[in-house]
């Protein structure tokens, strides 16, 4: 048998529906449990957080207008992406965290699974959450729920992959824009995720993805003028108390969920209130009359 | 004083006729068109305040009870309309509310938290009743503790007071149908902090969701108006509301600090602004308390061509000079489409002389006085500034009173965005006015500042109501009207105007946590 090379992948982040790998030029090993090598990934800098940013802020716009009925079937498309890719995700889990194939199946399965469950939120959480209200004067009065931009959303270390698309996927439903920090641990597979997100019919910007240091990039995440809300499943106390500090700079949301790791397997998590921490509710008025 | 007018018959020759009215003491056109003659000026109406009995001395008050401060410090609080002194107002300090924090501790866990929604809620019932009863006098004590105009302390703050208690009382036992799929939860004790523009008003926005929700509450008024919130204490006593469910400290903003600072507070609420706002925010960091802020506001009001023009007038008026502007959702940004910008600037020229400023208990009044001196010397700075940096002032000439604290109803033209009047919160009668061609151009810079709390739109065209609606990055967005609340309508910000809604059924959420 003759021997044959094989071709490895460069990680690179996912910013603007494009793949650059760090302006900075900076990389990581990524290790497998044995502490062998497995690849490199991008170590994603304060410029390529900016950068994010705007890719992200120029998305909004595009994604929030676009039907409720049409970010559905994205979403579901991307459930449709990770299906057919869900080996190449198995492997990627397998190899960097050590666990068994069956139990890296169970993730990726059920990231699928939950990627279907809130597609399926699109076109219906505002109907749940809006109210048309009785005033007691001749007025139509009813609150509806809007994105509120764009969110910086931590991801846990694990489950590298289903922790980050559920917390993704209720930000990104309602029409806001997101900026992923990848699990710090496992990132290769929040990378390659993302090539599957970009052959999805999702458009650029609207999810962005990190990898590198997590604690490298939180002062710059709490101190962007251009951030609206964060969406914090890191689970590191610090990082929590240095990310809150980002509400005293331009009063950005910031909503905590730290489910226990197994949590992150069931339903529990399955939770349409939190596509509410990052949505903002406009009422309008109008007078009745002839 | 009545003046017969011969009436002029059709025969008449028009010099003729006009000699005829010649013949009256007549001013000339353009400034009758302003004054109106003599026939503008109203006998004084003054609502009568000798039947309310301000005591010479409010305490603190904690654990159902009105108890003296520790220090011994009380600081006075004066009527901004004739500087004179009303009474005098206990100053807590950080043991007053340490003790006012453990009396709410100590209520929520014994008796309140445990008691049924359905009784909870019949405590609200009776408060809101109660307040209805005193309508009359909490009325004139507002008026009187904050400048106030009678007409608006009277048929706008304290019947949505009576109103937001109606409202949440019948939430106490229907919680569970507020957030379908979860069971709703108290958080605790709520210390909430209110400003001097609607001291009553904010204080029921404030305390009837929190109790409802089945927490308890430790609440600041601001320094200048603490007289109507302690009224309101005596209401809760009369309602025989369990001992420490609600406890008013008083004082300056280091009681408020204190407040927030306290370990054993669960959740903070505050209006105000977005300064403090956001240093409040800095003190709740890794606290794990929960938040709300409702802050300033710059908010835009569109005037479209095809606006009904004399109601946008209207609602331009009332968008700015309710409550001598002291909203935080004033419409203090007016944008008036291009092609009919004169005929505004013209008819809000007219419109602003007819408004009458003067005593607050007079219930012809339109304009009262601005709540404080500081807020007095920040107007005249911003107004200062905007002329300075080239806007041209409109003022009503109406005469000010000699005492106390006033400002004339006033517009600014020739604003453009990086003016300080178009970017600063102004929170006095002070009107900015711009122009816009389109309707992008318009909503773009309705959207071009850090707050987000307010807005308004005047068209006739339904489609383009809704276009404008949904591009206006604001809480809450009157079309065709402006400044109307109501306790089934959420309010709240985006962006730097602060986050949580108060108010409805989305209000609901700041006051529990969900299981």
């Amino acid at each position: 048998m003759s021997t044959r090379l094989d071709v490895k992948k460069t990680y690179k982040l996912f910013i603007g529906g494009k793949f650059p790998r760090s302006e900075s030029g900076r990389y990581l090993p990524a290790k497998s449990p044995a502490g062998g090598q497995l690849d490199n990934f991008a170590h994603a800098s304060r410029k390529d957080f900016r950068d994010a940013v705007v890719a992200a802020r120029a998305a909004v716009d595009g994604w929030s207008k676009a039907t409720a009925y049409n970010r559905g079937q994205i979403l579901y498309r991307a459930a449709e992406m990770l299906q057919n890719r869900a080996t190449e995700l198995v492997n990627e889990i397998a190899r960097s965290t050590g666990v068994s194939a069956a139990k890296a199946k169970r993730e990726v399965t059920l990231a699928i699974d939950r990627l279907v469950h809130f597609a399926g939120w699109t076109d219906k959480y505002s109907q749940i959450f809006s109210s048309v209200n009785p005033v007691a004067t001749s007025h139509f009065n009813f609150t509806t729920p809007e994105p509120t931009g764009v969110v910086v959303v931590l991801a846990p270390d694990e489950p590298s992959l289903l922790a980050l698309v559920s917390l993704t996927a209720p930000v990104i439903l309602s029409g806001n824009a997101a900026i992923v920090i990848s699990s710090e641990k496992f990132p290769l597979p929040a990378a390659t995720f993302a090539e599957i997100l970009a052959t999805s019919d999702l458009p650029g910007g609207v999810v962005n993805i990190l990898t590198g240091k997590r604690g490298e990039l939180v002062p710059h995440i709490a101190g962007h003028m251009d951030v609206n809300a964060i969406v914090d499943g890191a689970g590191v106390p610090d990082i929590s108390v240095k990310l809150q500090a980002g509400t005293a700079i331009n009063l950005k949301r910031y909503a905590k969920h730290s489910p226990a790791p197994a949590d992150w397997f069931t339903a529990k998590v399955e939770d349409p209130y939190w596509i509410l921490d990052t949505v903002e509710f406009k009422t309008a008025w109008h007078p009745i009359g002839v | 004083m009545k003046t017969k007018l011969k009436p002029i018959s059709r025969k008449v020759s028009a010099k003729r006729a006009v000699a005829t009215i010649a013949a009256q003491p007549v001013v000339p056109l353009k400034e009758r068109r302003l004054t109106f003659g003599g026939k503008w000026d109203y006998a004084p109406a003054p609502e009568e305040s000798r039947n309310y009995v301000i005591t010479p001395r409010h305490e603190l008050f904690i654990n159902g009870k009105f108890v003296k401060p520790r220090s011994g410090k009380y600081f006075p609080s004066i009527n901004p309309a004739t500087e004179e002194k009303l009474t005098e107002i206990a100053a807590a300090d950080e043991a007053d509310v340490d003790k006012a924090v453990k009396a709410a501790r100590r209520a929520y866990e014994k008796v309140w938290s445990k008691m049924p929604g359905r009784e909870r809620g019949k405590y609200l019932y009776r408060i809101a009743r109660i307040i209805q009863e005193k309508m009359r006098e909490l009325a004139v004590l507002e008026s009187m503790d904050g400048g106030k105009p009678i007409k608006e302390t009277r048929d706008v703050d304290v019947p949505l007071v009576a109103a937001h208690f109606f409202y949440h009382a019948g939430w106490a036992d229907k919680l569970k149908y507020a957030f379908p799929g979860r069971t709703p939860r108290p958080l605790g004790v709520a210390g909430q902090i209110i400003p001097w523009n609607f001291p009553l008003l904010m204080a029921a926005w404030k305390i009837a969701p929190a109790i409802a929700c089945g927490n308890t509450v430790v609440i600041k008024p601001s320094k200048t108006t603490s007289i109507t919130l302690l009224r309101l204490a005596q209401i809760f006593q009369e309602a025989e509301l369990p001992e420490g469910v609600v406890n008013v400290v008083t004082g300056s903003s280091e009681t408020g600090t204190a407040m927030v600072k306290h370990p054993d507070v669960n959740k903070i609420a505050f209006t105000g602004s977005t300064e403090i706002g956001k240093q409040l925010a800095q003190l709740c960091v890794g606290t794990g308390k929960k938040l709300t802020l409702e802050l300033g506001g710059k908010a835009a009001n569109i005037v479209f061509e095809d606006a009904p023009i004399d109601q946008a007038i209207e609602g331009i008026i009332a968008g700015i000079y309710f409550n001598m502007g002291h909203v935080c959702c004033a419409g203090s940004r007016l944008l008036v489409q291009e092609g009919i910008y004169p005929k505004v600037v013209r008819k809000l020229r007219d419109r602003i002389q007819t408004l009458r400023l003067g005593n607050p208990l007079d219930k012809n009044t339109d304009i009262g006085a601005i709540n404080n001196k500081p807020q007095l010397e920040k107007i005249r700075e911003l107004v200062q500034c905007g002329v300075a940096e080239g806007a041209e002032l409109v003022q009503s000439s109406c005469t000010l009173p000699e005492r106390g604290y006033w400002y004339p109803p006033t517009f600014l033209t020739g604003v453009t965005a990086s003016h300080r009047v178009a970017q600063e919160e102004i929170f006095g009668p002070v009107l900015s006015v711009m122009t816009f061609r389109t309707p992008e151009e318009g909503f773009e810079r309705a959207n071009n500042t850090p707050y987000g709390l307010s807005a308004g739109v005047w068209t006739d065209k339904g489609s383009k109501i809704f276009k404008i609606v949904n591009q206006l990055r604001a809480g809450v967005v009157w079309a065709n009207t402006y400044n109307k609340f109501d306790p089934t309508s959420p309010f709240g910000g985006y962006k730097e105007s602060g986050f949580g809604r108060e108010g409805g059924l989305q209000g609901l959420a700041a006051y529990c946590r969900l299981d």
